[in-house]
């Protein structure tokens, strides 16, 4: 009996339906390659990132429509190329002038929303083109399937090969500078990878979903462990197990899928935020009697 | 063709000194296009008709522009669906301070409710049904007649002439049903525009969006309407011209059931179908290729 209704609630669901599994499917690619990314971001103060990101590739959506109409492919490689400029460019200006990371990405990527809306409007086109090209978990095909997977697997490739100098620049770049000149095209390749696997989450699962899976597993982890590596784990898992929670939750309750796997997220936020071992409210809080004794 | 013909006769009849009728032309504003292509069936060579939301734009989900409220202030007329459809239009109209007299095509209409998860809000798809788009004309024609009485004569020349011609069209719709087996009355679409259509000529529609274009699907709806599909054995899906459609195709993928001809429901094409009519017939022709057998 309880084996039956366990099955129905976890299983039936994704036994029943394509659309299901692949939400699944496409979910899990997410969080493989978000978690560790999130986590280096957390590391760099780059948390808002992504929702930047988000605006700053409407006018490579915007000519990618105006070449070749309203097709997702043209339109998300234009966005790629659209992020990828805008970080290129602020991470040039912060390495070479006063200002900082977060100023000047802040004003590359208002210059290109801004552009954006220019270039759709000059088409007299009132389609909003970040609505159409922001996908839907519910809705992904074998291509978006493959763009995740295949972003996730060069993510985690160039992770690999770069993991040594990138955590030398996350917690020490000035140490970093002075033993080495990796720092900059490190850092480079990092914004990159960032780009690409927020890119190809917007255009697959929507702007909320791949900025939440990205960030709020990070932050979580935090809670749990010092160690990179140990964040690292404790962001992807979290990421996934919020994923399956979300999709469920969404099957059985019919509320939009992608906000319920971020609430799914905030969840585990919260509760590692009290209960985590590193730095949770509830430790904070309650008295420290094994000092006292 | 009609634009350059109009501009034609409007040299000819603004050549003569004195006559200096057509160059004050009396301006309307419609609220989207298919509104727009009725006032100019009724208002002819005396109106000039601008949409504010033109061909293929969605107008449950619009920001106007500066221009808009520029065209909406230098008005005659300004002609709404109502109903709820355009949520924006009573705010451009208040902020462009327009004297312009507003018409609301659908007053006089019947509403219908939405149905599941739009029970207790309105439909606002009214034109969907001829007979209620022979109430829009009504309600313009008068308008048209109040805002600029020198021309009544015409305007209900035209708008008598177009009343007929939209009859006729309504006995082709019938006869167009007629023709498809009453089992295969039934179709999906992407959102639920078609409910007057249904309700007038018998068929039945379910649409995963709902009756705004704004709501994202659960993961539930998509199931129960997977399963409906199959139980029902629902023999097509129809995309639309201004909605997302990878969700339509996972659908379609999962059930088997095939994609029909684009339907437009909400605007009228860039090009192809450009009046009124001309949607409707190839509405028709859509359904009857795609259920027919």
């Amino acid at each position: 009996m309880i084996l039956d209704a366990l099955y129905n609630a976890l299983i039936a669901p994704f036994a029943e339906f394509d659309f299901m599994r692949r939400a699944l499917v496409g979910s899990i690619a997410l969080s493989l390659g978000a978690g560790p990314v999130g986590v280096f971001m957390m590391l760099r103060r780059m948390s808002l990132f992504g929702d930047a990101m988000a605006h700053a590739i409407l006018p490579g959506a915007a000519i990618g429509f105006l070449v070749s109409g309203l097709s997702l492919g043209a339109m998300t490689f234009g966005g790629l190329v659209a992020g990828i400029l805008v970080v290129l460019l602020a991470g040039l200006v912060t390495r070479n002038t006063a200002l900082k990371e977060d100023a000047s990405l802040a004003a590359f990527y208002l210059i290109s929303l801004a552009l954006g809306v220019t270039i759709v409007s000059v088409k007299g086109s009132n389609i909003d083109l970040l609505h159409v090209l922001f996908g839907s978990i519910l809705a992904l095909d074998d291509t978006a399937l493959f763009l995740l997977a295949g972003i996730t697997t060069c993510t985690l490739l160039v992770l690999a090969m770069l993991y040594r100098p990138l955590i030398l620049e996350c917690v020490d770049p000035e140490y970093l500078k002075s033993v080495s000149r990796a720092g900059g095209p490190t850092h480079l390749v990092f914004l990159v990878m960032v780009v690409m696997t927020l890119v190809g989450g917007f255009s697959a699962l929507g702007t909320l979903l791949a900025v939440g899976i990205m960030m709020l597993p990070a932050a979580s982890a935090r809670f749990w462990a010092t160690e990179l590596d140990g964040m690292i784990v404790v962001a992807t898992v979290t990421a996934m197990l919020a994923s399956v929670i979300g999709l469920i939750l969404s099957y059985h309750s019919g509320l939009p899928t992608g906000p319920v796997i971020i609430l799914a997220t905030g969840c585990l936020y919260a509760v590692s935020l009290l209960l985590g071992p590193h730095g949770g409210l509830v430790w904070r809080l309650a008295p420290r009697v094994h000092l006292e004794a | 063709m009609h634009y350059v013909l109009c501009f034609v006769a409007a040299l000819i009849v603004s050549a003569p000194p004195g006559e200096s009728r057509a160059a004050e032309k009396f301006k309307a504003v419609a609220s989207f296009s298919i509104l727009a292509d009725l006032v100019k069936q009724v208002g002819g060579e005396h109106v000039d008709v601008t949409a504010i939301v033109g061909p293929d734009g969605d107008a449950h989900v619009f920001q106007p522009s500066p221009l808009d409220a520029k065209a909406v202030a230098d008005a005659g007329i300004v002609v709404v669906n109502g109903l709820g459809l355009e949520g924006w239009v009573a705010r451009l109209i208040q902020s462009s301070g327009t004297k312009a007299p507003v018409v609301v095509a659908s007053h006089g209409v019947r509403p219908l409710e939405g149905e599941g998860e739009d029970t207790g809000k309105v439909d606002p798809h009214a034109w969907q049904s001829i007979a209620n788009a022979k109430i829009y004309v009504a309600n313009i024609r008068d308008g048209l007649i109040s805002a600029d009485p020198a021309d009544r004569a015409d305007f209900e020349a035209k708008a008598k002439a177009y009343l007929a011609r939209l009859d006729q069209l309504e006995t082709e719709v019938k006869a167009a049903i007629a023709s498809i087996p009453p089992k295969n009355r039934r179709i999906i679409t992407t959102h639920d525009a078609f409910g007057y259509f249904g309700r007038a000529y018998g068929m039945s529609f379910i649409a995963p969006q709902g009756v705004s274009t704004e709501t994202e699907p659960s993961a539930k709806d998509v199931a129960t309407i997977i399963r409906q599909v199959k139980a029902q054995h629902v023999p097509a899906v129809f995309l639309e011209n201004i909605s997302d459609d990878r969700l339509m195709q996972q659908i379609a993928r999962e059930t088997g059931a095939k994609i029909g001809d684009k339907l437009y429901s909400d605007a009228l094409p860039g090009k192809g179908a450009a009046t009124y009519i001309d949607m409707m017939h190839n509405n028709i022709a859509a359904f009857v290729k795609a259920l027919q057998q």
